[in-house]
């Protein structure tokens, strides 16, 4: 086998939210709104020489049952106002922010993201998630919503008007020249005209071009219509497989679908999310990530997640005792609403016998099954057996790098950056100095367009 | 010699200062300054108004100045001097950074002044908009507000086109006022207390604390609850204008929606009609006895002699290649003698002034290191920052009770 060089690897942070994930009772967790939240873990980030920060979203409160949902973290502030707060508090971590196709439109949510791009020196990106459900629907004046099929053909058409809005000022048109009184070179700057399915509009855009010439593009989706979507403009797929044989699978199959855009491999980095646990030893790494488990999945988080499946309520049942013998209800999840997790379970009833069938051969009562199925815990061990994890499935290319989710907010990502960063940086594959300043420079991706900027220019 | 009003032309026997109170003074921010020219003059770094630093540096001098609060305007199409579109013009300011953001961005580097960005209610989700100036309150510690206009625009509609046509004025205004009411109702979405963390029940919130806000009006409907928690100033500030060439409505958007209405007039007898009729508006909707700071708007142009800052304005409006008129008044004078007309037009009933810079780089520290010095001689203005909060400034409750919390003697919510 011949020896390839080493893979740069690309690490982010993200946020910890809302899910249970996130052990808030821990006593070293802090407030999830608080701005010295996001400031102490975005500074930990940008120590840490990370690429970027990533901020999730959700525009309404989870409920279950009927009732807003009160075992997790609930709250979150808004991503854009957020990003350029921190954008203030750091000079070179990328910011990442999660915004919904559905619920916005191209001209508010392109303006946003150029503005950010300027006030952040290009650090933007934008995560682009598509909805299509009315029970969100219901908090917007558009209201509740999509045909499912829809979502990724708004979402498409979403992004490619973003991008002619992002793109209708080529850089050059800024004079500003007191003297001779020219301000703009052009009077035509910021003009667009998109005619689409979802889209009528035209007329003039009022942000000059950023630093970055568009936001870095993110898309998280699992499905063969999400890859495709992303295979088709994204700069980086937010991912969810981070073991070695899942990674490579998703990773070649995503990198495959890029030449039918005529789009090379390292334009698109494909980031999976992944949390881990550190320990002096991988013993008690690992006897620490048990713990973390515990806290993470109570009896009555089990239950609310079996209720996911099931799709009926599940209160009576013992998060100690075995699962249920009723199957779960087919059809429209009406018991657990706006919840990602949901979705995962196209075939409740093969999921729940499944999982009647590990239950009943390990012996596993409803939480402990809970516990087995749900949010692996990626990385487990000493600094170093985590540094050589990390760098061993990204040089095997089962990923560009990871996007980390730490169980504790705020200061769960300090001891990573302390001890495994190091290591990894030792390895030579990991930066130990920013060498650009955006955040393309970061993930070594062009910006699109630049040469009709240069030729502009 | 300059159109404007001085205090020696213009004496105001009729209406002597009834209150000694100290002054509220604002200053608005856009572009270069207002005058149109006031890119070209030394100092002004337009290059530089699509940079952070560029804010940054105007805010720091505004709170250097003690003021109360910047206004960021702000709007979804190119300016223009035109209402049909873009007016093509090459020798003026064009683009603008979004105003909540750019609010944001300078918040963790100020301490004490307010920040209120302009929005757009007409093409903008309340939800959105309510999230993020609550979120504007949380990074900035309670120093937020926001600013709401509309825009009957037809180019700014085909930014959108959400809409065959653009609503009518009255029916714009009546949605800016059913906006307010959707974004007040989702701060009050969550009680103050409603995150609990209680460790022993497993529960991180008291559900019964979050509620839903079933807001239905004539142009759209919203659930609720908020996705963030209330603002450390449980209700951020609303400002709006009322100008006499939006007519009734916008006055009507003041009187019942706003916390702080700008008062666009010429003159006193303007402003004094002005701030008639809005009271008149608070009244009839029962709102009387209720809190309402009304700002006087002028444009100025300081200098340390007076015929200095005319010679000024002259030579910008030769840049210019017009006379600057504005829709409120223009003030061209010192420091000294705009201290005297401010302390004349409050007489009219107002409480404030938000002050627009002719140009910023030059009017802008004219008026923290002029303007503000005289009125702290006169007693008028604050000499150090005496609140921490934007609505502990203007003298508000500062922390507003929560319409959906159950007072603690009336026993459990129905």
């Amino acid at each position: 086998m011949s020896t390839k060089p080493l893979k740069q690897i690309h690490l982010a942070a993200h946020f910890p939210g809302v899910n249970n994930t996130t052990v808030w009772g821990d006593p070293a967790a802090g407030s999830h709104i608080d701005f010295d939240s996001f400031t102490h873990f975005a500074r930990t980030a940008e120590r840490a020489k990370f690429d970027f920060l990533f901020l999730a979203e959700g525009l309404r409160l989870r409920e279950q049952g009927g009732r807003i949902y009160d075992l997790d973290v609930v709250g979150r502030p808004d991503t854009f106002t957020v990003l350029a707060a921190l954008a203030a508090v750091t000079e070179r971590l990328g910011l990442t922010g999660t915004i919904n196709s559905t619920f916005n439109e191209p001209y508010e949510v392109a303006r946003q993201f150029a503005s950010l791009d300027h006030l952040s020196e290009g650090r933007a990106a934008w995560n682009v998630v598509t909805s299509w459900d009315a029970f969100t629907g219901e908090n917007f004046r558009r209201g509740g919503f999509l045909p499912r099929e829809e979502r990724y053909s708004r979402a498409r058409e979403f992004l490619s008007t973003a991008n002619e809005l992002f793109d209708s000022w080529n850089g050059s048109e800024i004079a500003a020249d007191a003297t001779t009184g020219t301000f703009l070179r052009d009077a035509r700057a910021g003009a667009f005209a998109h005619q689409g399915q979802h889209f009528d509009i035209e007329g003039h855009f009022n942000v000059p071009r950023s630093p970055q010439g568009r936001p870095v593009i993110f898309q998280a989706g699992d499905s063969d219509e999400g890859r495709e979507f992303a295979a088709s403009g994204a700069d980086a797929i937010f991912g969810r497989h981070a073991t070695l044989d899942e990674g490579r699978a998703f990773y070649s199959d995503v990198k495959r679908r890029l030449a039918a855009y005529g789009r090379t491999p390292d334009q698109l980095k494909i980031l999976p999310a992944a949390t881990f646990v550190l320990g002096d030893t991988d013993a008690e790494a690992h006897e620490n990530a048990h713990e973390i488990r515990r806290l993470q999945v109570s009896g009555q988080t089990a239950i609310k997640y079996l209720e996911h499946v099931w799709n009926r309520d599940l209160s009576a049942y013992d998060p100690d005792g075995p699962l249920p013998d009723v199957d779960p209800e087919v059809g429209e999840n009406t018991i657990a609403l706006g919840r990602a997790s949901v979705r995962q379970f196209r075939d409740p009833l093969a999921t729940a016998r499944e999982w009647r069938e590990l239950a009943e051969a390990k012996n596993l009562s409803i939480r402990e099954l809970v516990i087995a199925t749900t949010a692996r815990q990626t990385f487990i061990g000493t600094a170093a057996t985590v540094a050589e994890s990390i760098d061993s499935l990204v040089q095997q290319d089962a990923a560009d790098g990871f996007i980390l989710v730490p169980h504790l907010t705020p200061g769960g990502l300090d001891v990573f950056a302390d001890t495994v960063v190091p290591l990894l940086q030792e390895r030579g594959v990991f930066r130990a100095e920013y060498e650009g300043t955006t955040l393309r420079d970061h993930l070594g991706i062009s910006v699109p367009g630049v040469d009709r900027e240069v030729a502009a220019s | 010699m300059s159109a404007s009003p001085s205090p020696s032309d213009a004496p105001s026997p009729s209406a002597p200062t009834t209150s000694s109170a100290p002054l509220h003074l604002a200053v608005a921010l856009d572009g270069a300054g207002r005058h149109p020219a006031a890119w070209r003059e030394p100092g002004a770094r337009p290059e530089a108004v699509f940079t952070a630093r560029y804010w940054v540096d105007a805010v720091a001098e505004a709170e250097a100045g003690l003021l109360d609060f910047v206004t960021l305007d702000d709007g979804l199409a190119l300016q223009s001097s035109s209402t049909d579109g873009p007016d093509g013009r090459t020798d003026l300011v064009r683009g603008r950074l979004d105003a909540v953001l750019t609010a944001a961005r300078i918040a963790p580097l100020t301490r004490h002044i307010g920040l209120i960005p302009s929005v757009t209610t007409t093409h903008t989700e309340p939800f959105h908009i309510s999230k993020a100036v609550a979120t504007l309150d949380h990074v900035s510690r309670g120093r937020a507000g926001v600013h709401v206009q509309v825009s009957g625009l037809p180019h700014e509609e085909r930014h959108f086109g959400r809409r065959s046509a653009p609503l009518s004025g009255a029916e714009l205004y009546e949605e800016a006022a059913d906006h307010v009411e959707v974004i007040r109702r989702l701060w009050d979405s969550w009680e103050d207390d409603a995150e609990i963390r209680d460790v022993a029940t497993g529960r991180f919130i008291d559900r019964d604390k979050l509620h839903y806000i079933d807001f239905e009006g004539r142009h759209f409907s919203v659930r609720g609850p908020s996705i963030t928690p209330r603002p450390p100033q449980g209700r951020p500030v609303v400002s709006a204008v009322g100008a006499s060439g939006d007519g009734e409505a916008s006055y009507r958007l003041v009187a019942l929606s706003a916390d702080i209405g700008y008062v666009s007039a010429r003159d006193a007898g303007e402003a004094a009609s002005a701030v008639a009729a809005i009271r008149r508006a608070r009244e009839a909707a029962g709102l009387g006895e209720e809190p309402l700071h009304l700002f006087g708007e002028l444009t100025v142009f300081l200098d340390e002699d007076g015929p200095a800052a005319t010679a000024r304005k002259e030579r910008l409006d030769a840049l210019a290649g017009h006379p600057y008129e504005g829709d409120s008044e223009v003030f061209t004078g010192t420091p000294a003698q705009l201290a005297d007309l401010l302390v004349e037009r409050r007489s009219a009933g107002l409480s404030g002034f938000r002050l627009r810079p002719g140009v910023i780089a030059h009017d802008l520290p004219a008026i923290t290191r002029g303007l503000v010095p005289e009125l702290q001689r006169r007693g008028l203005f604050r000499t150090a920052y005496e609140a921490d909060t934007l609505r502990g400034l203007l003298g508000l409750d500062p922390h507003p009770a929560n319409r959906y919390a159950t007072p603690p003697s009336a026993g459990t919510a129905a």
